[in-house]
């Protein structure tokens, strides 16, 4: 008989097994531990009023749901892996089943960039990750899934890029969530050091694999020196019944780069947070976003910019669809600080609604304490234009067409920004192909 | 197009009565277009004259209340419009609309092939396909760079209008309806439109012109001039009708038809 635990009983087993079990270097285990007291203090943010950053949010479900640490990776080959995910032969591939580092289905080396596992980094309690783990900037208390993140942190990938080195092939980092009868959580964690000059393009997606309940709760730090690039790419494909929430933490020197590109196209229950701090003069962010939400899904993008320093350049361009009964949540700040002069900012998300029954909140702000500064911001919301579809059909394409002509153009230019090829190629492909038949109501 | 629809009636309206929103805006429309002719519609602003070429390719918002629309032997208005398309009915649009993101190369492909499809022809191959867009683009001189772009976005709106007559020229049909092309073109422009649209024309199709002036009627002789006054044609004649019109202006007529 199966014993119904209390609100967070499964963490504290789970983490008493995981802590005895793990002989660590002392850094790893004052991280967890901390993690752990930490998410004592806090528990999930499942407050439903006076919680700002989860307000269109309710994560009751995550919170109910009595996740189970997983153990060990399931079973998959490498060929029901290019099945699934995207893939590239070129790409420098690092495959985690159930958030744990399966070298087996993983590729090579990439030339100009040293990748590592994380639980590999620990075992031989590797320098770097040791002075820059856990050191990631956030602007807010940080909440109970980060807490969550550090007290079970275990495996991920460590990127590191050296000076004026450029990593020639994209690496690519995939979660796979494989089926398991009981509801799972897996923490994955990545930390990205790019040194001065440095250039690379990472992909991470997360993808589920059948329609079991889990949580991924992935934590992803940057830091970038000056002059440092970054092209990062989020893919979320997760189970229809999954929860996701992802963290990226940012922190950018003089004239650095950073470029985000997500596309969330499926997920129970998901949320990315980004926070990047512009903590260096003339660095720059490029954030670009697309979601389709169909079903019940919920999806919330969660996004803090921070410039600290002048001559800051940051570029918000979300756009979503949304179908069903599903919801979708943007909320993106821009804050400008005391000093952080000739600021150059702005956001902009936009939003097809093809269901009356779905709903978005988009919540763009602006927080300005310098002079001397340009910032705009702006959401739409539309729907589908009755002239518009007349107009395409006078032209011999029946209303199925029409509708997939004008949903791919609104999406288009967020696909056609990505520069890598072979993931444009695969993302026209994912999204192309779970374009709903709009059932129009004219 | 088979022997049997030549020289017999392309389209035929019959005592068409037309109503939006509960307000009747055509009254018992009477036409009959055959094979081979221009015919135009003129009339004073809100007359009926782009509700009539709407109704005909399919606009959804409308009412029909009574009458009928025979189209190559068929109940037109019994035909989704992107049938009435695909079997040969064209409408350019007085107000194109922008198709943002939409690439304009992809949009008229879909198109032409949703018509090759329809007649039971395999799709155009991209090099086939550029040909045929190349030679139809010379029609009315539409660069390149445009049907590289989103379809109408950003155009101006001369170039929307050879847009439409390009697309015309692409989907060469038996039946073009032209609503208000002329409008807002300036003399150059209202040329290189008239020049594409004679291009177009031949004894295998057949052209209605809904127009509020006679200007472009300078360039494309109409056989046939038809008068809508408050959605009721009341008067046809040949083309000296709308050099008379355009002397004595759309009250004289109202006056003769209500004296």
């Amino acid at each position: 008989m199966t014993q119904t635990l209390t609100r967070y009983q499964q963490y504290e087993i789970d983490y008493k097994a995981f802590s005895e079990s793990n002989a660590q270097p002392e850094w790893v285990q004052s991280l967890r531990q901390s993690g752990w007291a930490r998410f004592q203090e806090l528990g999930l943010p499942t407050a439903r009023r006076g919680n700002e950053p989860w307000k269109y949010t309710n994560i009751a479900p995550i919170a109910e749901a009595s996740l189970k640490l997983a153990q060990m990776p399931g079973r998959i080959t490498l060929d029901e892996v290019k099945a699934v995910a995207p893939w590239d032969d070129g790409w420098t591939n690092m495959v985690f089943v159930d958030g744990i580092y399966v070298s087996d289905l993983s590729s090579g080396a990439s030339s100009g960039v040293a990748v590592t596992s994380l639980a590999e980094a620990i075992a031989t309690n590797d320098e770097l990750v040791r002075a820059k783990l856990g050191q990631a900037p956030h602007m807010e208390e940080d909440d109970g899934f980060v807490s969550l993140n550090n007290a079970f942190l275990r495996d991920g990938a460590v990127l590191h890029i050296r000076e004026g080195k450029t990593a020639e092939r994209p690496v690519h980092l995939l979660f796979i969530s494989t089926a398991t009868e009981q509801a799972t959580v897996s923490y994955p964690r990545i930390l990205v050091v790019g040194e001065a000059n440095s250039k690379a393009t990472i992909i991470e997606s997360y993808v589920g694999l059948s329609d079991s309940v889990y949580l991924t709760n992935a934590m992803t730090e940057i830091t970038l020196a000056p002059g440092a690039e970054l092209e990062h790419y989020r893919l979320l494909i997760e189970s229809e019944n999954a929860f996701h929430v992802g963290y990226a933490r940012v922190e950018q020197a003089a004239d650095s780069v950073y470029k985000s590109k997500v596309f969330e196209r499926n997920v129970g229950l998901g949320r990315f947070d980004i926070y990047t701090r512009l903590n260096g003069e003339y660095s720059s962010c490029e954030m670009k976003g697309l979601y389709y939400t169909s079903g019940s899904q919920h999806m919330d993008n969660y996004i803090n910019i921070n410039h600290e320093k002048p001559h800051g350049i940051s570029r918000l361009y979300y756009k979503g669809i949304l179908d069903g009964r599903s919801r979708a949540v943007f909320g993106g700040t821009v804050y400008v600080q005391p000093g952080a002069i000739k600021t150059d900012s702005h956001q902009e998300d936009k939003n097809l609604v093809l269901s009356p029954n779905a709903e978005v909140d988009s919540k763009p702000a602006l927080f300005i304490w310098a002079d001397d500064v340009v910032c705009g911001h702006g959401a739409t919301a539309g729907n589908i234009d009755e002239d518009t579809v007349f107009y395409i059909r006078t032209r011999g394409l029946d209303l199925e067409a029409a509708s997939r002509l004008l949903i791919y153009g609104f999406a288009g230019e967020i696909i056609e920004a990505v520069e890598e090829k072979g993931l444009r190629n695969y993302l026209e492909q994912l999204f192309l192909e779970s374009l709903p038949s709009y059932k129009f109501e004219f | 197009m088979t022997e049997d629809i030549k020289n017999k009636p392309i389209l035929e309206v019959r005592d068409l009565h037309v109503s939006i929103e509960d307000t009747e805006i055509l009254k018992g429309v009477n036409l009959t277009v055959n094979i081979g002719e221009v015919h135009a519609i003129m009339g004073p602003n809100g007359s009926g004259k782009s509700t009539l070429a709407n109704v005909l390719a399919g606009r959804p918002e409308y009412k029909i209340t009574s009458g009928e629309v025979v189209y190559k032997g068929m109940d037109l208005l019994a035909m989704l419009p992107e049938i009435r398309a695909r079997e040969g009915l064209f409408l350019a649009f007085q107000y194109p609309v922008e198709l943002p993101g939409v690439r304009s190369w992809q949009f008229l492909k879909a198109s032409v092939d949703a018509m090759r499809k329809h007649r039971g022809e395999d799709a155009l191959s991209v090099r086939e396909f550029d040909k045929l867009l190349d030679e139809k683009r010379a029609y009315v001189g539409m660069d390149t760079d445009l049907v590289r772009r989103s379809v109408n976005e950003g155009f101006s709106g001369g170039e929307k209008k050879r847009n439409e007559i390009m697309q015309l020229a692409l989907l060469d049909p038996i039946l073009a309806l032209l609503d208000e092309t002329d409008s807002g073109l300036d003399i150059d422009a209202l040329r290189i439109v008239s020049e594409g649209i004679n291009k177009v024309r031949s004894d295998k199709n057949a052209f209605v012109l809904v127009t509020h002036y006679q200007r472009i009627l300078n360039y494309i002789t109409p056989d046939y001039v038809h008068v809508l006054l408050s959605g009721s044609i009341v008067r046809s004649g040949g083309s000296e009708l709308a050099l008379e019109l355009e002397e004595k202006g759309y009250e004289w007529l109202r006056e003769q038809v209500t004296a």
